[in-house]
């Protein structure tokens, strides 16, 4: 499906448009992006997923993102029958606590890919199954690829 | 430190061993926490960050340039097929052409790559389940390519030889008549490893039934590449989002559907021989040609993020990059096709033994720098 | 010629001239005992180096060629090597077992040695039970294995020891039971009684197609016995570290390697003699030089010897209960129907003889 009709489906789903803040953007990227709110994450993904008409089944990209301001998720799904492809973001101003819901019921590859997120950003998942550090060691102090994160020994910045 | 908090989880009579980081199996430096009854498995957990030397952080204050040879280090043994990844996404933010010839060469050495890649998997497979042989057979052929990309690339392993916006060099002008000489000699040799291990009884008792991964979960747990493949899932990012001069070529897609050890490998043998057959639609046509397009010598990439696929060895590998217009990414993540794969393998090793663990780890074919980044 | 027959009579009415009956007796016997050490020492040295020859050679490659011409000293150096390292025993493993592991496995290796007929005079230990000598003496090398993975207070070897204590045992039976098959011909458990029935032919050839069943199950049964590829799984490198020996360094662990090829040659001498015809020439062909008796024996050990490396070089693994599985539900019930089929072919006098 191209990405208007993808637009034009997704935005059916929402029952009212304004509150819910869906924001589609096609601007700085080839793919459809879509903009939600932390709350309506976990259903957003679970209607992406079961939904025919899009069954977005294959989770290929779970990043963590450091906007700056907020810390953020950028999530890019495939449909292995429709071949399509969408990208959905979410966000949150909470630097101290940012939590998200999980979507290893979904997908099960978001299990490493969350913990990974975990160890770099310190965005926690609810209903994850072993949220722990996955790369790092368990005593390790504060989460590396933030923007603001100062390590003296270890990094060289230019 | 591992030990307190993982034995909180197990049960008192339940025997749990250490697969450690150095271990002849587990092909790099991957540390495996396995709690065992008997000799069946019952839970497999997988520490990881070795090797971890936070590329993606280094790649925020690197230039364009600088990243590609970073990540000749991630997946060292398909590090062509990395490079290039980084440079198509370069060259598709910014809108550039590249040659024809750049194309097509790039496509050869990719084939030419994952070929010495699967004859390495191939010979580490052989010694993984005892046959000790198969490591030199598979070895004195991965050399011949080993040369060919010396003379071209100037290296054996990490080869940089792709650039936003081209190649390094030229081809050497041996280039040629070496490759048509290496795939005269190995298509002698491929029939060999089917006599020696394929066609092996016990090899294919090893094999067969154990490990075995369904299509749902195969597309569930991420798993891409001849994994996928072996399960029945088509995902090969040639056929799918064809790049370089990939839609200039015709070839089969390996695909079984028992989704067992066995269908994995045939996969990868499978995949050996396409990549000949790419090899010889190309190499009698490269087209005359620049070997490169000029670009700055400071690359900006314009606002926005960017995303390509290619198809490794080990199966999907992605780049994505968020720029805001400076010369280093905001952002940079990379999507390694080991990491999805080896989280599969919990699922697939309960309920076996140890040594079909080894087998299953061995078809998985996990390189763990790629992991680990 | 019978050089050798004249050494040993003169050295022995030389000794029991010299000193009264029992002390000639106990001399007589520690020089024995020390030849058949040197006789266990340069086997097991150059087995080692025909190993690493063999397997460079189905591997493309050239082997051990430095030390000495061909590499001839090359097992000389590692022995050299072994002897001079530090013997590394672990806090708490069992002090007593530890150090006892691996004398189990020399000394029964080295009992066995004794009453192999390597010609017809050269036999220290001719008695009348001799082939269930040779696999009771077997049946004690199993317990230096598991003392060895025990004592070692660490998982791996111990579940190396136990994988290796059942293959063990499982395949002892199929041994047996082949062995058993050709006695039937001979009607004798006496060794050099069995080397004289095969003057009419070899028992091999005697027994024709039950024989030749029996020798390929005596040979898979005699791999697994000795721990070797394809049943290599108690050492297996890729999976479990060095199973039982992990924890032995130095001379001890020397000993373990040194025993597993003894029990090689063991397991080939064995065949040779019961199947091939120990010292005899095929159709006596020098029958008039009874020293080249040796050479023979040598040459039809080390061709089976040779096979077993093979194996090893070529297959994968089996996994512990394919293992198991090969000898319970396929060796043994073919063994039993073997036995039946020759002992029809006994009764009914259908045996080849020359």
């Amino acid at each position: 499906m191209t990405n208007e009709a993808l637009q034009n489906l997704i935005g059916t789903w929402v029952p009212n448009p304004v509150t819910s803040e869906l924001e589609f953007t096609e601007e700085e990227s080839q793919f459809l992006n879509i903009s939600v709110q932390p709350a309506d994450l976990h259903q957003l993904m679970t209607q992406l997923k079961s939904n025919s008409e899009t069954s977005f089944d294959y989770l290929f990209c779970l990043s963590g993102v450091d906007w700056g301001k907020e810390l953020g998720v950028v999530y890019h799904l495939e449909s292995t029958t429709h071949r399509h492809i969408i990208v959905v973001k979410v966000k949150t101003e909470d630097r101290e606590n940012p939590v998200f819901d999980s979507v290893y019921d979904i997908w099960k590859t978001a299990e490493f890919h969350e913990r990974e997120v975990f160890d770099f950003f310190g965005i926690k998942f609810n209903n994850h199954p072993n949220l722990k550090r996955l790369f790092l060691t368990e005593d390790w102090d504060g989460f590396p690829l933030r923007k603001d994160y100062v390590d003296d020994i270890n990094m060289i910045v230019k | 430190m591992e030990t307190s908090t993982v034995n909180n989880n197990f049960k008192s009579d339940e025997y749990f061993i250490n697969m450690g980081p150095q271990h002849p199996a587990t092909h790099g430096v991957l540390r495996l926490l396995l709690t065992i009854d008997g000799e069946t498995i019952k839970k497999v957990e997988p520490d990881l960050g070795y090797i971890h030397r936070s590329i993606e952080k280094m790649c925020e204050r690197d230039s364009y340039q600088q990243i590609v040879h970073l990540t000749d280090r991630m997946d060292y043994l398909s590090s062509n097929i990395n490079n290039e990844a980084v440079c198509l996404a370069v060259e598709n933010a910014l809108q550039i052409e590249v040659p024809d010839r750049v194309k097509v060469i790039r496509t050869i050495i990719g084939e030419l790559t994952r070929i010495a890649s699967h004859n390495l998997w191939w010979g580490v497979m052989g010694m993984d389940v005892g046959a000790l042989t198969t490591y030199f057979y598979a070895f004195r052929d991965r050399e011949m390519i080993n040369d060919i990309f010396e003379e071209t690339c100037g290296a054996r392993l990490t080869m940089n030889y792709n650039i936003p916006g081209g190649l390094m060099f030229d081809i050497h002008p041996n280039f040629i008549k070496r490759v048509k000489e290496f795939i005269t000699h190995f298509k002698t040799k491929l029939p060999e490893y089917d006599t020696l291990l394929t066609n092996n009884v016990i090899f294919q008792k090893r094999m067969r039934g154990v490990g075995i991964l369904s299509k749902e979960d195969a597309i569930s747990y991420g798993a891409s590449g001849p994994v996928g493949r072996g399960s029945g899932y088509s995902c090969d990012v040639r056929k799918t989002n064809p790049y370089s001069a990939l839609d200039k070529v015709t070839f089969n897609e390996a695909l079984r559907t028992e989704g067992d050890s066995f269908a994995r490998y045939e996969v990868r043998i499978q995949e050996m021989w396409e990549s000949i057959s790419i090899v010889e639609q190309l190499i009698d046509n490269i087209p005359e040609g620049d070997y490169k397009v000029e670009t700055n010598a400071v690359i900006k990439l314009p606002k926005g993020e960017f995303y390509q696929k290619v198809e490794t060895a080990r199966g999907e590998f992605g780049v994505y990059i968020i720029s805001t217009g400076t010369k280093n990414p905001y952002r940079l993540k990379f999507r390694s096709p080991g990491f999805s794969n080896l989280s599969l393998l919990n699922h697939i090793a309960v309920g076996g033994k140890i040594g079909d663990l080894v087998a299953s780890m061995a078809t998985l074919d996990l390189v763990i720098p790629d992991i680990d980044r | 010629m019978n050089l050798s027959l004249s050494i040993t009579k003169n050295i022995h009415d030389w000794l029991f001239n010299m000193m009264p009956e029992t002390a000639a007796s106990l001399v007589e016997m520690t020089i024995i005992a020390l030849v058949y050490l040197a006789v266990f020492a340069v086997t097991g040295l150059f087995l080692v180096l025909l190993e690493r020859k063999v397997a460079a050679w189905f591997q493309l490659r050239l082997g051990p060629n430095r030390v000495g011409y061909h590499g001839i000293f090359q097992t000389i150096a590692d022995a050299l090597k072994l002897v001079s390292k530090e013997l590394t025993g672990t806090v708490n493993a069992d002090k007593f077992l530890y150090n006892l592991a691996p004398y189990f496995v020399i000394i029964t290796a080295l009992m066995a040695l004794a009453v192999l007929p390597f010609s017809a005079e050269f036999q220290a230990f001719d008695i009348n039970i001799g082939i269930f000598f040779l696999i009771a003496i077997s049946s004690i090398g199993v317990i230096g294995i598991l003392l060895a993975g025990w004592s070692s207070n660490n998982k791996y070897a111990l579940i190396g020891a136990m994988r290796s204590g059942v293959q063990t045992i499982s395949y002892e039976l199929s041994v047996g039971l082949s062995l058993l098959t050709v006695i039937m011909i001979t009607g004798t458990l006496q060794l050099s009684e069995i080397v004289e029935v095969q003057r009419n032919g070899w028992l091999i050839v005697q027994g024709h197609i039950p024989a030749i069943f029996a020798f390929m199950i005596y040979m898979i049964a005699g791999t697994a016995e000795t721990n070797r590829a394809p049943f290599d799984l108690v050492e297996a490198e890729s999976e479990l570290g060095a199973g039982f020996h992990t924890e032995y360094s130095g001379m001890k662990f020397a000993y373990f390697f040194l025993a597993e090829f003894i029990n090689m040659f063991l397991i080939a001498s064995i065949a040779t003699t019961i199947f091939f015809g120990a010292w005899l020439s095929p159709f006596g062909i020098t029958e008039s030089l009874p020293w080249l008796g040796v050479f023979w024996f040598l040459g039809k050990t080390l061709v089976l010897v040779f096979l077993m490396m093979w194996f090893r070089w070529t297959f994968p693994r089996l996994r512990i209960d394919q293992l198991l599985t090969l000898e319970w539900k396929y060796l043994l019930p073919l063994n039993l129907m073997n036995i039946v089929l020759m002992a029809i072919i006994v009764w009914l006098n259908l045996t080849i003889q020359f």
